[in-house]
């Protein structure tokens, strides 16, 4: 399964609602996403994809949409 | 010879003028001497620490040596090696100086501890987050003299904002282009002056006129249920008021005179009595120590508890550390009933807004949301915030137990 399919899957897990048409959306400003999301979701992509990030990696302003979370684990893959 | 408090009067301000002058012109013409900039850091440290406060200043001094040979001595070892153990042995250590400083008032009847000096909880975040990047490996290129200039950095030393060592480096090491330097300067001047009007006009007024007021009215209105009072409620909008004002004006105080030096220190308020919940409120209030707080100690526990299953629940784990976190912040604060007592009352508040908002989230379609709901959110918010401030202010101790 491709890195997108499975953040995007993570992340409606994770929320519990489908993201995936608002690929451009603050995650956090709309409350969709808070710290808690933040870390189940630095868990999830250890635990799915092996992808590492410790949690100083996590800067806020680099993780705030669907879009750019998927660069980042890409990047990172 | 004198001493200033950072900001405090109209001739620190002159010096700052004086000294920045050069420091400005240096960085219109792309230029920034290191040489210059040390030495009016350690004439505003001096200033600040020296005089009829040398004491602190030693202590300070002290400090300083103390966290770089255990930063120093972390990042040389973190290059080989990667133990627990060693690392939460490093943190603790780099805590000490501040609990001590912090417990001594409370078990030597209020006698201030000796290693104390102006800033060092501010220090001392800025050396355990440096600790604790070292070790996740974000921060790879540790840097004595960064390092030391970071600590140092005179606008914010002795109440913040709370900078990142790795976000302080990259300015630090950069010279903004001649357009984004006026506009930081724009910045810069504006927010002196805001923060004039905050500290020095409307938190004099609400600090050193009203309350004083209030407070006498607010001891002599006691008996009644509580000893609860309307001169003790006014006490609480007009100490709410004071602080707000004070700090936000200190801050305004401490960015715009980063902003003059061409590093851009991070806001601390962002209209925080718009915040429609607690928890948009530590979003919007003293933001850099509440994003301290979420990032080194709420992140990193949520994440150990869920990595070792501690609960079962995801909202367990979450609800735990909001109190965890939060009576981390009263004890830091100080040791004492009312300081931890509102480190508990925002623990709380934290964990019942989640379920609201978790409420909300199921019940999407009868949970009314319009103008008049969106004001209410706003007012409860603020008047909890400002009951919560009551509390912290410690005047209940006064009107109880005195």
């Amino acid at each position: 399964m491709d890195i997108k399919a499975t953040v995007l899957d993570i992340l409606n897990d994770l929320t519990g609602s489908d993201v995936s048409g608002a690929m451009d959306d603050n995650l956090f400003d709309s409350g969709i996403m808070d710290s808690m999301a933040s870390v189940q979701l630095l868990l999830s992509l250890q635990s799915e994809l092996g992808v590492n990030v410790p949690v100083s990696e996590f800067e806020r302003s680099e993780w705030d949409t669907p879009n750019k979370i998927i660069a980042k684990v890409e990047s990172l893959a | 010879m004198l001493t200033f408090e950072p900001y405090g009067n109209p001739t620190y301000f002159a010096l700052l003028g004086v000294a920045l002058l050069p420091l400005m012109i240096g960085l219109l013409y792309g230029k920034r001497s290191r040489l210059y900039e040390t030495l009016i850091s350690i004439f505003f440290l001096v200033l600040t620490f020296g005089g009829s406060k040398w004491t602190q200043g030693v202590a300070l001094i002290i400090y300083i040596l103390y966290e770089v040979v255990l930063t120093w001595g972390y990042a040389v070892y973190r290059k080989n090696h990667n133990s627990g153990p060693f690392f939460y042995l490093m943190v603790i250590l780099a805590i000490a100086p501040l609990t001590i400083v912090k417990v001594t008032p409370a078990v030597e009847n209020g006698q201030a501890s000796l290693i104390g000096f102006l800033g060092i909880s501010y220090l001392t975040f800025r050396a355990v987050q440096t600790i604790m990047e070292t070790r996740d490996g974000t921060l790879k290129n540790y840097n004595l003299m960064t390092f030391l200039q970071f600590m140092l950095f005179f606008p914010t030393i002795s109440s913040g904002p709370i900078d990142r060592y790795r976000r302080f480096e990259a300015d630090y090491r950069s010279v903004p282009d001649r357009e984004k330097y006026l506009g930081m300067l724009q910045k810069g001047i504006r927010y002196l002056f805001v923060g004039f009007l905050y500290k020095f006009i409307l938190a004099y007024y609400f600090g050193t006129i009203l309350m004083p007021k209030l407070q006498l009215m607010a001891m002599h209105s006691r008996g009644g249920f509580l000893d609860l009072s309307w001169p003790l409620i006014g006490y609480m909008y007009a100490y709410s008021a004071d602080l707000f004002f004070d700090f936000a004006g200190y801050s305004l105080f401490a960015v715009g005179t980063s902003y003059i030096m061409g590093i851009e220190t991070p806001m601390n308020f962002k209209q925080p009595w718009r915040s429609p919940n607690i928890k948009d409120f530590w979003n919007r209030w003293h933001i850099t120590l509440s994003f301290w707080f979420r990032d080194f100690i709420y992140m990193r526990l949520v994440f150990w508890f869920m990595k070792h299953k501690i609960f079962k629940k995801p909202t367990t784990t979450a609800n735990v550390t909001y109190i965890i976190n939060m009576l981390v912040m009263g004890f830091w604060h100080g040791v004492t009933w009312y300081y931890i007592t509102y480190g508990l009352f925002h623990g709380v508040a934290l964990m019942v807004n989640d379920m609201w908002l978790r409420y909300k989230k199921k019940h999407r379609q009868s949970v009314p949301h319009n103008h008049f709901t969106q004001i209410f959110a706003i007012f409860l918010t603020a008047n909890l915030v400002c009951f919560s401030f009551l509390i912290f202010s410690g005047i209940l101790d006064k009107v109880w137990f005195q």
